[in-house]
């Protein structure tokens, strides 16, 4: 049987947990005291009526990391459920972001224009800042960034990822 | 109708004895007295008290391990959960069923910096299989019921439930064990059938086949441990054990190897080192098994029976896992193996036999007993020589005298060992031989200790004279930390730093200020009367082996080493060299 491949590779888990106390402890605490990667880790609750979270995790690593992780994840007694969505055919992933610019003149419109560009929307405004809301992929908001970083970007907060898989299959 | 009310405390109770629980081992204080004052008023539930809360969770292990049932612990909150720690971590290694209960101070209290405050959940959440802090009455007695279905249920472990003070004292109805479900957690127990079948297969065709086998099999029940051993007879193969899964197979049957790994016997390296087949069961590769990983077992492919998924390729890749409880898979193999009409190639069996006893007449264990001084293998077997034909259970300690012991005594039966493996927890021994001792009042139970070791939770002496417990603590006193003194010599040039015993109790009169007895040896020509003399006293016995404290512990696969890179102890094993990539191992 062939080895597993030592390549490292991004992998996006989606999990279904208890939405209890603890929950977000337990998985954090898990990948640290492993030593695996966390890149985003996103949590909130999806289903009042069964108490349920959903936790998405942005992780990399080599193949046999990446089952070991998933197995660890599974073993933990508040989750239902473990999906590899970068392994389980084609999902769709997001991320949202607020960024604070603060300018005027030539830089300020300038800002503007390129969050058209972007279709980030304005949220928030003064004479000397706007509040942009952008979402998209990953690599979106961070070409996004990027720009406004040299247009007066002073503040900036992300959500992390989320990411559902697509057609008719659920987790 | 109105369920009926209880107070929380009662709800404990109540809740013990429906999962069954007869003996509870325990130390009060503030946040659990309402608990306590309900153990009072009742009779079905024994407590056993001890000396400080490490000893409750080492002896409810060695009951554990002992019977297969759950051990459970209650111990207060703040330091008396913090004691706990090291046995939890120790369970959790060693994957044995605990259910300990902790008190916590009022749920309005918690995160207030309390008197006896601690976040338990917080320190035990990485060093348990699961725990819980129950902030309503209304889910106590659910918590109570999940605890054990979770502690026992797939690869067991140590559940914590931290019970604050007003919720012991709350009222709440009670809800039967048969009424609680878990939606999570039912680990699949059951094989896949296509996985056993491709096991059988390869069974089969293999050539230089070899069992290896690991507390798993101990842990599914002694069912499993005669589904292996009649499996391993019909298919003639060879098989080891770990030193957790020691036990499971007959340690004085031919087909049996000895232990592998870093201690283990020359033939069972050897095998593994050499098979074109490795049939894991209930093992998990851990590094005192394999030595250096790349040069692990290198032209065998590999079965891996486990029911933790997560024990899969952890450290080595396997060719097949099959993910299933022992005793479940070895059934469909065995039925598998009975129907099967092939059979493997015997001329290659036997070839692959007189390999393994022209490995095995090298005789790695050997020593030689000679001059004034006595050698701790000859203590120890002696002991096995003397207890032979009895149903003895053993505890140990960590260090030379449990890898001696490991060596030097066989286990027949399942059940009958109770060492702490993966933790490596010094002080075990004479707690989990008290638990042991509990559960099986008339056996003889023997914990072989060092004398550092046994310094570590020796005052649970006072437990033991309290319950008239005829526990025997046999101390190979080689005045050393002996493996620390041992790596030293072998690693470090021989400076042997704080390794050194000074100030050593006389443990004659240890025992008897403990109301126990004590007995020293100093002469080979004494160990068998003295051994036959603490067999003989129906009372607890400290017996002080006093030992050659030069004496290494051989064979020894050196950290960083493949298993065909052994050091023996007839080759002047202490001029061996270790690769500083070795070194940097534990």
């Amino acid at each position: 049987m062939a080895l597993p491949s030592k390549e490292i590779r991004q992998h996006t888990i989606a999990v279904l947990v208890d939405n209890e106390a603890g929950v977000l402890a337990r998985v954090i605490g898990l990948f640290a005291s492993r030593g695996y990667n966390i890149e985003s880790l996103t949590v909130a609750a999806v289903d009042e009526a069964n108490n349920l979270s959903r936790i998405t995790v942005v992780t990399s690593g080599p193949e046999m990391v990446i089952e070991q992780i998933k197995a660890q994840l599974g073993r933990l007694v508040p989750v239902h459920k473990v999906s590899d969505l970068t392994t389980e055919g084609k999902f769709l992933s997001r991320e949202l972001a607020l960024v604070k610019v603060v300018g005027t003149g030539e830089k300020r419109v300038e800002a503007l224009r390129i969050a058209d560009i972007f279709r980030a929307r304005v949220v928030d405004s003064s004479t000397s800042s706007f509040v942009f809301e952008i979402s998209g992929s990953t690599e979106k908001i961070d070409a996004f960034i990027a720009l406004m970083r040299e247009l007066g970007m002073v503040d900036l907060s992300r959500t992390g990822v989320v990411a559902i898989s697509r057609g008719e299959r659920k987790l | 109708m109105a369920q009926q009310q209880m107070t929380g405390a009662e709800i404990i109770i109540k809740a013990l004895v429906d999962q069954g629980v007869e003996v509870i081992f325990g130390y009060p204080g503030g946040a659990v007295l309402p608990i306590y004052d309900a153990l009072f008023k009742q009779n079905r539930i024994r407590h056993i008290l001890v000396r400080q809360e490490g000893g409750a969770v080492h002896a409810a292990e060695g009951y554990a391990r002992s019977t297969g049932k759950p051990g459970v612990v209650l111990v207060t909150s703040g330091p008396g959960a913090t004691n706990a720690v090291t046995g939890l971590t120790d369970a959790m290694m060693d994957s044995i069923p605990l259910v300990c209960l902790t008190g916590q101070v009022a749920t309005h209290l918690i995160g207030n910096d309390a008197f006896q405050e601690c976040d338990t959940v917080g320190i035990t959440r990485p060093c348990t299989k699961h725990n819980y802090l129950v902030k309503e009455a209304g889910s106590l007695a659910r918590v109570m019921h999940e605890a054990f279905h979770v502690a026992t249920s797939g690869r067991p472990g140590p559940v914590v439930v931290d019970i604050p003070k007003d919720i012991q004292f709350a009222a709440a109805p009670y809800v039967a064990k048969e009424k609680v479900t878990r939606k999570t957690y039912q680990p699949r127990v059951k094989p896949e059938s296509r996985d056993v079948r491709r096991a059988v297969e390869m069974m089969l065709k293999a050539k230089r086949p070899v069992f290896y086998t690991g507390g798993g099999v101990i842990n599914s029940g002694p069912r499993a441990s005669a589904l292996l051993t009649e499996l391993v007879r019909l298919t003639g193969f060879p098989i080891t054990s770990t030193l957790m899964g020691l036990g499971a197979y007959p340690g004085s049957d031919r087909q049996f190897l000895g232990m592998l790994g870093m201690h283990g016997t020359y033939e069972a390296n050897l095998a593994m080192h050499g098979c074109d087949l490795m049939i894991n069961v209930g093992a998990r590769f851990d590094d005192r098994i394999t030595g250096r990983l790349d040069a692990f077992s290198p032209g065998s492919r590999k079965i891996h029976v486990d029911v933790d998924p997560s024990s899969i390729n952890k450290t080595v890749h396997v060719d097949l896992p099959v993910i299933g409880d022992a005793a479940h898979v070895l059934e469909e193999m065995l039925a598998l193996w009975k129907a099967e009409t092939k059979r493997p190639d015997q001329k290659a069996l036997d070839h692959w036999w007189a390999q393994i006893d022209q490995w095995r007449a090298r005789k790695c264990l050997s020593y030689r007993q000679e001059g004034k001084l006595i050698k701790p293998q000859y203590a120890l077997e002696r002991l096995q020589a003397l207890t032979a034909g009895r149903d003895t259970y053993i505890t140990t300690e960590v260090g030379q005298h449990q890898m001696w012991a490991a060596q030097f005594l066989k286990f027949e039966k399942p059940n009958r060992w109770m060492t702490s493996g993966g933790l490596g927890t010094m002080g075990y021994g004479m707690p989990a031989a008290m638990g042991v001792q509990i559960a099986h009042p008339d056996a003889l139970v023997i914990d072989v200790a060092g004398e550092a070791s046994i310094m570590m939770n020796i005052q649970e002496l006072s437990t033991i004279a309290q319950y008239r417990l005829p526990v025997k603590v046999f101390i190979l006193n080689n005045q050393y930390m002996g493996m620390v003194r041992q790596w030293q010599e072998l690693l470090h040039g021989g400076r042997y730093s704080e390794s050194y015993m000074d100030s050593l109790p006389d443990f004659v009169k240890l025992a008897e200020a403990f109301g126990a007895v004590g007995l020293r040896c100093t002469s080979p020509d004494d160990v068998d009367r003295t051994i036959l003399e603490m067999i003989d006293t129906p009372r607890p016995v400290i017996v002080d082996m006093c030992v050659d404290p030069n004496e290494n512990c051989f064979p020894m696969v050196p950290g960083g080493s493949a298993h065909n890179e052994m050091i023996l102890g007839d080759q002047g094993g202490t001029k061996a060299t270790v690769s500083d990539e070795g070194k940097i191992l534990v």
